[in-house]
């Protein structure tokens, strides 16, 4: 791609270097250790499933009760079950929700715990192939009906059935991508909810059944529309892994996914956070699911013009992350944000600057921008012109996804006409200007490419900063979002556990091959 | 004094609305849109645009024109502040003049709420909007707890460390669930017996003043309010009770 903004490539390999070199020692604890959350999220993989009659889900039964095993990994103890009952995963998970100790059970030869193993992740194997085949099948079909950007936009009525609804409304007026947004603090819920629900505080809990329903909506009005329709959760919180697992076998499109959202912005330990984004990653890779990092969230915690940085350096970290979990740069959807205070004289231009910086850095990568939140305000009519600007420098730097800015993002979660009406102004203006990006040049030495230029520089300087201090010891000081996180602290520390010498899980050993790794 | 809506001529009564209902988008559905309007208390009614959200839901923008009319002296309402609110340098002044020492503030976004928008734009630093946050003010110590915090961890680290007042933040209101969330801190306050230690304030997009006293708080915050307001409600409430 040639640099419109004149930036240095030099200075961009730099970054990526010092990214690398930042990664380097996280990636060497990641691989000594595992989570209970990694090893439950193996568990479904294999086909755990269902809950106890008191609702405690399977995979959690079967972990905790093999709790001083977990530096073995818990896979042989399910396998030999199996083994040793003759069941299917469906009958054993029936019997462990009723009761049965797994732990209790003798271990069956491990040959033969491998030979079944082989089995399982060549069924999970066969599971997420289809997946891919359908949904690059359907793309294919549909490709001329595709935008770019992809529109995006949320439902969250706490209700998935209610959700059904305005996700088909949504789509039939021209979303691309639909995201049903979590209940508040699932990501702190150290399991995963179960079955379909119709209860939840500013969102809908993320359950594999809830999943189900909501693909199966959106595959039915795919003729309809003419276009495939993209499903976006949340791998994220306390239970990263064990989400991507399901959201790969429910043929998820999108996760978001960061690799340390939960760490600054829900307190969740360091090292947990870093083990499980780990394999969450490996998962969404093979099954081909696009993540949605979260520095959108940097924004609004920190100023937008001084802390722009940031928000590169984060993008160049998660993209290491997740090269590192063997994932192709087609499938990382690098997150971004337009929230200049809108009073600031020139704001436009460092948006246009940033943006398009984010887009040179990045080109092959489906980049996620995201809308101003933080100064909307209850003048809902200024607001869908703050959303109309935000859409026209969308449009106007080639981002890929974006999340359609709601004109009551600062009153409620959003009415079914709210949804309409971004629609709407995002249609009315990136057709209007559908050709200007390829118009557009930027005047060397002008206030945008200067803009963009100070970004990538403070950029580097922050990443060597880090890489002086280390990640742990970087965000232990405050360096990200002025977040300071002890690396003790946080929730779900407890659940980290050292790999033993006799460590064995086959769905890492299958996924680390398919992803060459 | 009696006033109506103002369009474009004194007491016309012009209203602009827009909703949704559940029906298909034809002819049908615009007159019953102008006649839901009507049935509201409009004396008139024009539906000005009707599209199809979906197979079963059409959106409409109507105007329309009341008869209604308020009378403006009788409104009853009070501000936590009111007109007479300190900048920044006056609370600093203020608190080293009648006090002579630091004022304590601890601030939190309570219960599952994880939207730390609103106690960020109070508290950090920075503040919002060009109002400086507590945080930058000299003369308070300001402690920031982050989102999702027990109303019991709350109360104990503001026992820790000795706070005067309390901030609490609640931006999300599905199904009431602010509501309980601030009910239930002063429930707690008062069953430890620690609801006169503290100046308690509520604040949050949805927030009123009128509400968070209903349900116990000295003051309630809503959309607009900065730290300069906040900051000269805590020290003139500070200052009446040492009177008292």
């Amino acid at each position: 791609m040639k640099s419109k903004l004149g930036i240095s490539a030099a200075k961009i390999a730099k970054a990526r270097r010092l990214a690398a070199q930042i990664a380097a020692p996280v990636q060497k604890f990641i691989a000594g250790h595992t989570t209970t959350t990694v090893e439950r999220a193996t568990l479904r993989l294999m086909g755990a499933d269902m809950v106890s009659s008191g609702g405690v889900p399977v995979p959690n039964i079967a972990v905790d009760s093999l709790r001083d095993k977990l530096s073995g990994g818990v896979s042989r103890w399910y396998i030999s079950a199996l083994l040793k009952t003759g069941k299917t995963p469906q009958e054993l998970n029936a019997d462990i929700a009723g009761g049965l100790d797994i732990s209790k059970l003798p271990l069956a030869d491990f040959s033969a715990i491998k030979k079944a193993a082989s089995g399982l992740a060549a069924q999970f194997d066969r599971k997420v192939s289809a997946h891919v085949a359908r949904r690059n099948g359907r793309l294919n079909r549909y490709r001329k009906n595709a935008k770019s950007p992809l529109l995006y936009v949320i439902v969250a009525t706490g209700n998935i059935h209610e959700d059904v609804k305005q996700a088909r409304a949504a789509v039939l007026q021209g979303a691309d991508v639909i995201a049903v947004i979590r209940t508040t603090a699932q990501s702190l819920l150290d399991y995963v909810p179960f079955g379909a629900t119709t209860e939840g505080f500013g969102g809908t809990y993320a359950t594999q059944e809830n999943f189900k329903i909501m693909r199966a909506a959106l595959d039915e009005v795919e003729p309809q529309a003419g276009r495939y329709i993209r499903l976006v959760n949340y791998a994220s919180g306390l239970c990263m892994p064990e989400i991507a697992a399901m959201g790969a076998i429910e043929r998820l499109d999108m996760m978001l996914n960061d690799s340390m959202y939960g760490i600054l912005f829900r307190d969740i330990n360091m090292y947990r956070t870093f083990v499980d984004q780990n394999f969450s990653r490996m998962i969404n890779a093979r099954a081909e699911i696009i993540i949605n990092t979260g520095e959108d969230n940097y924004l609004t915690t920190s100023d937008a013009v001084e802390k722009a940085h940031t928000v590169l350096a984060s993008q160049l970290i998660n993209e290491r992350f997740a090269l590192n979990a063997g994932m192709e740069k087609r499938f990382m959807g690098l997150g971004h944000a337009f929230e200049i205070d809108p009073s600031l004289k020139n704001g436009f231009l460092y948006e246009l600057a940033q943006a398009r910086l984010a887009r040179e850095v990045f080109p092959e990568h489906p980049l996620k921008y995201m809308p101003p939140t933080k100064f909307m305000t209850g003048d809902v009519f200024k607001g869908y012109a703050m959303n109309a600007m935000f859409n026209f420098v969308s449009k106007a730097t080639g981002q890929s996804i974006h999340l359609l800015g709601m004109l009551t993002e600062a009153i409620h979660t959003p009415f079914l006409q709210d949804r309409y009406l971004a629609v709407t102004n995002a249609l009315y203006v990136m057709n209007a200007m559908d050709g200007l990006a390829g118009e557009i040049e930027f005047k060397r030495g002008g206030i945008i490419a200067k803009r963009a230029a100070q970004v990538l520089d403070e950029t580097v300087d922050f990443l060597e900063q880090t890489a002086e201090t280390g990640l742990f010891g970087a965000i232990e000081k405050g360096m990200f979002a002025d977040i300071k996180r002890p690396k003790n602290g946080g929730k779900g520390f407890d659940g980290v556990v050292e790999k033993g010498p006799d460590y064995w899980n086959p769905f890492e050993d299958y996924l680390k091959k398919e992803l060459g790794l | 004094m009696m006033v109506k809506a103002y369009g474009d001529t004194l007491n016309d009564g012009s209203v602009q609305l827009s909703f949704t209902l559940p029906v298909k988008c034809s002819g049908k559905a615009k007159e019953a849109a102008r006649l839901y309007v009507l049935k509201l208390g409009f004396r008139e009614c024009q539906i000005v645009e009707a599209a199809p959200l979906s197979d079963e839901f059409t959106f409409f923008v109507a105007y329309g024109r009341t008869d209604a009319a308020i009378d403006y002296d009788r409104v009853d309402y009070t501000d936590a502040v009111g007109e007479d609110r300190l900048s920044m340098d006056e609370v600093n002044a203020f608190i080293r003049e009648k006090f002579k020492r630091h004022v304590v503030v601890v601030g939190a976004c309570t219960g599952t709420d994880a939207h730390t928008v609103g106690i960020d734009a109070i508290m950090n630093m920075k503040g919002f909007n060009h109002h400086f946050g507590l945080e930058r003010y000299p003369m308070i110590e300001a402690h920031n707890m982050g989102a999702q915090v027990p109303n019991e961890k709350l109360i104990e680290f503001a026992l820790q460390v000795n706070a005067d007042a309390l901030l609490v933040s609640q931006v999300v209101t599905q199904k009431e669930v602010h509501v309980r969330n601030l009910a239930n801190l002063i429930e707690l306050l008062e069953a430890g017996h620690l609801r006169d230690k503290f100046i308690v304030i509520a604040g949050g997009p949805r927030i009123s003043n009128k509400l968070a006293v209903e349900l116990g708080y000295d003051a309630g915050f809503g959309s607009g309010a900065y730290a300069d307001d906040v900051a000269t409600f805590i020290v003139k409430k500070m200052e009446e009770s040492i009177r008292r």
